[in-house]
């Protein structure tokens, strides 16, 4: 039943809207209708055999998504080892918890200049933008779930004779992951940001290069389409992480005894 | 089988100084089931860290099958209070049996095969209507039945020496009594010795050969008291015999005799009370 409500509230919500801006018969806001039949013929309108995509989406909402993820996964690749090693290290975390704090306190915009200069415009810079604003959510939370492994566990490993790779595999990995995974779902969404932002700076294709080139030529169904595109993006992208987690944390997302 | 000499453990120094045991000695032939029985923070756990090679002794020596203890030692197995801490959450129940197995058998068919035979010897093979326990997570089992996992999983590696720290404390009245029938048929069945921390003294007669009584904190030996029930035990008539009464009041009175040691001996380290750092 709770589905069915839900479906109803956003039917009701976009119906709302479209009759809205209908009625009000703004430039600055085109109906939903119109901002659907734009995406569409923007970008899903292509050939079967390329999923429906156009030259346009394969050339700009891919190499999007292709930062987005390659950010993230050079992120992540830095920051969970480094999370881990550093969790288990406290002596070590203390020494370097001001400049983590200082490092992480720096607002990332203010990076992306000092990136321009380094990488020149372009891809490079785009994602070291995304993987400087996403490193830290889950380096701090990786730290802190490293730190926090249950004392007990970790003295079963030795009462158990496990070697040092085993108790890493098997205990403090697995007790470290749903801290990392709570990391994880923020700098996604960050991820997300820091693209546009990147793209909007300086880029020859992307999400945000369309977006800019929408607002230049005051293009407001393209501009909307456009935001509507990235919050569906953003939607599919949490999804699918809640799906990962399901599947790698079941043990931790799974209610008690059944 | 294992030599206990002079046993004592300080944690911290100066004024912070507290010894929890203190020139602990005793002995356990092979196969015996020894209970070490004492109030809260005589240091129990501690002494059973220490025989584990878990903890390092401040002075004395722990010798097991001649060797001396530094690490953990070869051919032990532990099955601690909290099985809800000592079992791996993330782990399947067939896996945390088969997790200590992985350094010495490198075949994942057999680590399972063992595994399943260790969930069996507990009573955990197609048990409560379930067709396999090994398929589910610990939390998803009753405390009595994750107590019976983490035994499975200390039994699954064949020691030769097995630790329980207070096995039973967190279970119900009912649980508690088909685990110590465990621990006794378990123990019949294998040629294994039996090194049994609790606080209750009725169980520590029941399921032991000896009783050890410790003081209270720091912890020394007290009373070293051979138990001659008949085997095997039931825990409804074996209960209700003389011998079972006289031995659980004789050790009853010598937990709870505080200043039946002389107090000089017992030349206040440390009061009776129990402060936090006692447990490690």
């Amino acid at each position: 039943m709770r589905w069915l409500w839900r479906v109803v509230v956003l039917a009701a919500g976009i119906g709302g809207w479209q009759l809205w801006a209908s009625a009000a018969g703004s430039s600055f806001f085109p109906p939903p209708s119109a901002i659907v039949a734009r995406m569409y013929h923007l970008w899903f309108s292509g050939p079967a055999a390329h999923l429906f995509l156009t030259p346009d989406a394969t050339s700009n909402i891919l190499p999007s998504l292709g930062r987005v993820l390659a950010g993230l996964a050079i992120a992540t690749a830095i920051a969970l080892p480094l999370g881990i090693a550093l969790g288990r290290s406290p002596v070590v975390t203390s020494y370097l918890n001001p400049l983590l704090q200082f490092a992480r306190a720096l607002p990332v915009v203010t990076m992306a200049p000092v990136f321009i200069v380094l990488f020149k415009i372009g891809t490079d810079m785009e994602i070291a933008t995304i993987v400087f604003g996403t490193i830290w959510p889950i380096l701090l939370n990786t730290i802190d779930g490293a730190a926090t492994v249950d004392p007990q566990h970790l003295e079963t490993g030795r009462a158990f004779r496990l070697s040092l790779g085993q108790r890493l595999v098997w205990v403090i990995v697995p007790a470290t992951l749903p801290k990392a995974f709570a990391g994880f779902r923020l700098s996604l969404s960050l991820a997300l940001i820091l693209m546009v932002f990147a793209e909007l700076v300086g880029s020859s294709n992307g999400i945000g290069y369309e977006m800019s080139n929408a607002s230049n030529s005051f293009d407001m169904t393209f501009l909307w389409s456009t935001i509507v595109l990235l919050g569906i993006l953003g939607y599919l992208l949490n999804a699918l992480l809640g799906g990962a987690e399901q599947l790698v944390l079941s043990w931790h997302t799974t209610k008690g005894r059944d | 089988m294992l030599e206990v000499t002079d046993l004592t453990k300080t944690y911290g120094r100066g004024d912070a100084a507290h010894t929890a045991i203190d020139r602990v000695s005793l002995t356990v032939a092979g196969g015996e089931l020894v209970s070490i029985v004492g109030p809260s923070g005589c240091g129990k756990s501690t002494l059973l860290r220490c025989v584990g090679g878990l903890i390092t002794p401040t002075g004395g020596r722990v010798v097991l099958r001649g060797a001396p203890v530094a690490q953990v030692p070869e051919g032990l197995a532990v099955v601690f209070q909290d099985y809800g801490r000592s079992l791996y959450p993330w782990l399947s129940v067939r896996d945390n049996v088969a997790l200590p197995l992985r350094r010495t058998t490198r075949a994942r068919a057999e680590r399972r095969k063992a595994a399943d035979a260790a969930l069996a010897a507990v009573g955990l093979a197609g048990a409560g209507g379930m067709r396999d326990v090994g398929d589910k997570y610990p939390r998803q089992l009753s405390g009595g039945m994750q107590q019976r996992v983490a035994i499975a999983r200390a039994l699954a590696a064949e020691p030769v020496l097995l630790l329980m720290d207070e096995p039973f404390g967190s279970v119900d009245a009912q649980t508690r009594e088909d685990l110590e029938d465990l621990v006794l048929r378990v123990r019949r069945e294998r040629d294994i010795t039996i090194l049994l921390v609790t606080h209750d003294i009725d169980e520590s007669v029941y399921v032991g050969d000896r009783v050890i009584v410790l003081t209270p904190g720091p912890g020394r030996v007290r009373a070293d008291l051979p138990v001659s029930l008949p085997e095997p035990r039931d825990q409804i008539t074996t209960k209700e015999q003389p011998e079972f009464v006289r031995l659980r009041t004789e050790v009853s009175r010598l937990v709870r005799a505080r200043d039946a040691v002389a107090p000089a001996l017992e030349s206040g380290t440390v009061a009776n009370t129990e402060p936090g750092g006692i447990r490690p």
